[in-house]
């Protein structure tokens, strides 16, 4: 059965999606949904397992051989990637059972877990497969299904926010497909392997340009890198409390990876930087997101939406690491990606933890919270440390890399803005402990016996992440060690 | 509306409904040799039926095909599909490796195809009645 990993990887998610359909009581659809995700995370385990002691691991779907056949190809990349997706998945099925009880309506919660289901096939079915084509495909399975997802929220706002993801989403996919058509018309192949060993034949071909930006573009704005980001903020602050955990961990990072497998292992680094200048436009929109989004943020009353933005802005960390356009940079982002999931990820489930007993996510409902809800807060404190990169945290890990990344090419003003981007993220960080901690409850009287405490099913979940916050600030050897194995493949 | 037209249009609807469902099935099971298949046959069929659906009423249609039928019909397409490619493993091939399932490849591969399209045409035509019911009402 171990040969059949990678494709059991996608295909066991995939086939509970329609038993969860069936599934008429809520706490069923949950129980299998939960099920699933934490063996999605073990098989992500084994997987990387393999990778490391067999090396790469390919998969021939129907017995067909590639590049004819379509091919499930597990490197140390894909794995890494698939290990963060499973595990926040896994996270976030735990936590969500009274909270998504809360948002979503009984009748409604066997579709709306094997939405989630479809979600995770598509973001799992992305990493895993080897084949242009299928990328494409398993973008929009998994996208399809994340704005039913949002479109679940239970403000009215929800439906307009998971229109725009969808108007914006659908263009980005249209172009990715433009450009894995254009490359396919050129070579005649849409492995990703054939591909790369036949596109230096081609060079210098306009097609091979048009390809190149189409599939530029549509990444862009799968991963809402400035100024593509605008379905990014109201998707994120309107969807049920847990798919904004989910989707905030996963879908922009599934993303980024696509950016990798298609400028990396695609094109290889050198095409993609010294004949394209890829990083000509990344730096640059890097730079502009990381100090715009980030200075947005502070002036947000909506938590939800001002951690969106720091999201947008932490992306922007992310493509600021690809675009330096070196092996150390890489790594960086991959390490930053990994340490972002998590922090960004419990960020929101303590956000969920809040929404759950106040039902409110404005800012100046936090007040007093921290005393009435001190674990959750405190929770909120610890992870907006990370956020920050303080030392002994997974966000300093992050920030270093890619400081130090920065300044080996002697780039002074992309080191610059990094640090800056930390000074702008204490202050919104500290605007929340502030209304949380340092600001009278509005009614004392009537509020403190109605707010509890979250319950635990939740408060266990958030607590993992924020060991695991401190356990990635002192313990590199998988986040930094992974990734750099990962990224030797792509730089000999 | 006036009633000798909406007899004209139930009658004529009498003969079409069949042979579009029968034409729908031909698709369906000749989609292997010639042009066709899961896809164009499911939305052929849904087709028939939402012709019915409109012509006599929604009410009517579901009374057939209730839409708690239609889902499972959704949830069964995708897991026969899967349901054969899980098959396949267990028999020893790889994912939808065809070869397995009989002992003549050939034959196996016409098997595998037919069963997977089915699976695929039954998805189909259930999601296209699906939203159509849902619209209907939705707009009552």
């Amino acid at each position: 059965m171990l040969d059949h990993l990678p494709a059991l990887q996608v295909i066991v998610p995939l086939i509970s999606a329609p038993v969860c359909m069936l599934v008429t009581r809520a706490v069923w659809a949950w129980r299998i949904a939960t099920a699933v995700s934490i063996a999605a995370f073990a098989m992500a385990v084994l997987l990387a397992r393999e990778v490391s002691s067999k090396g790469v691991l390919s998969y021939h779907l129907g017995g067909w051989v590639p590049p004819l056949g379509i091919e499930y190809r597990i490197d140390h990349l894909s794995a890494y990637i698939l290990i963060i997706v499973a595990a926040t998945a896994s996270i976030t099925m735990i936590a969500a059972h009274k909270s998504i009880g809360q948002e979503v309506a009984d009748r409604k919660s066997g579709l709306f877990y094997s939405a989630y289901l479809l979600c995770l096939t598509g973001l799992l079915g992305i990493v895993a497969t080897g084949d242009a084509f299928n990328i494409f495909v398993f973008l929009e399975i998994s996208s399809l299904s994340s704005y039913a997802l949002i479109a679940m929220g239970r403000d009215r706002r929800a439906l307009t926010a998971s229109y725009q993801y969808l108007i914006m989403g659908t263009i980005g996919a249209t172009f990715i497909l433009i450009g894995v058509g254009l490359l396919y018309m050129l070579t005649g192949t849409l492995n990703i392997m054939d591909l790369q060993q036949r596109i230096p034949a081609v060079i210098g071909s306009r097609t091979l340009h048009a390809a190149f930006a189409f599939l530029t573009a549509g990444v862009s704005l799968k991963i809402a890198l400035f100024p593509l980001h605008l379905w990014l903020p109201n998707a994120y602050a309107y969807a049920p409390s847990m798919m904004t955990v989910f989707l905030s961990a996963t879908a922009t990072k599934v993303s980024l990876y696509v950016l990798f497998r298609f400028f990396f292992g695609l094109f290889s680094p050198e095409v993609s930087f010294e004949y394209f200048y890829l990083g000509k436009i990344l730096l640059p929109l890097s730079i502009v997101a990381i100090l715009t989004a980030s200075f947005i943020a502070i002036f947000q009353d909506n938590i939800k939406r001002m951690l969106a933005y720091s999201s947008v802005a932490q992306i922007g960390y992310m493509t600021l690491g690809i675009g330096l356009g070196t092996q150390a940079g890489s790594i960086a982002s991959l390490v930053y990606l990994l340490n972002h999931a998590l922090i960004k990820g419990g960020l929101f489930l303590a956000i969920a933890c809040v929404v759950f007993r106040i039902q409110s996510v404005q800012l100046e409902d936090f007040n007093g919270l921290g005393r009435r809800m001190p674990w959750t807060m405190s929770a909120i404190l610890l992870l907006g440390l990370g956020l920050i990169g303080v030392p002994l945290t997974a966000g300093f890990i992050s920030k270093w890399y890619i400081l130090s990344a920065a300044i080996e090419q002697d780039r002074w003003l992309s080191a610059i803005v990094i640090l800056g981007g930390s000074l702008l993220a204490i202050l919104y960080v500290w605007k929340i402990v502030e209304h949380a901690y340092f600001r009278p409850s509005p009614n004392p009287a009537r509020d403190i016996p109605a707010t509890r405490e979250a319950p635990l099913t939740m408060l266990v979940p958030l607590w993992l992440l924020v060991a695991g916050n401190f356990y990635l600030g002192l313990d590199t050897s998988f986040s930094a060690g992974f990734a750099d194995t990962a990224m030797r493949a792509f730089f000999p | 509306m006036d009633t000798r037209a909406v007899v004209i249009l139930r009658e004529v609807c009498k003969i079409i409904i069949p042979a579009v469902l029968l034409f729908a099935l031909y698709v369906q099971f000749h989609g292997e040799y010639g042009p066709g298949g899961g896809f164009q046959a499911g939305v052929i069929f849904a087709a028939g039926v939402i012709l019915y659906a409109l012509v006599f009423g929604r009410e009517t249609a579901q009374r057939i095909l209730p839409l708690t039928t239609v889902r499972i019909f959704i949830a069964a397409g995708v897991l026969l599909y899967a349901g054969v490619g899980v098959g396949t493993i267990f028999l020893g091939g790889n994912f939808l490796d065809y070869n397995v399932l009989l002992h003549d490849p050939k034959h196996a591969q016409h098997l595998g195809i037919f069963l997977i399209e089915l699976g695929v045409g039954i998805t189909v035509a259930a999601v296209m009645i699906t939203i159509f019911y849902l619209l209907d009402e939705f707009c009552e």
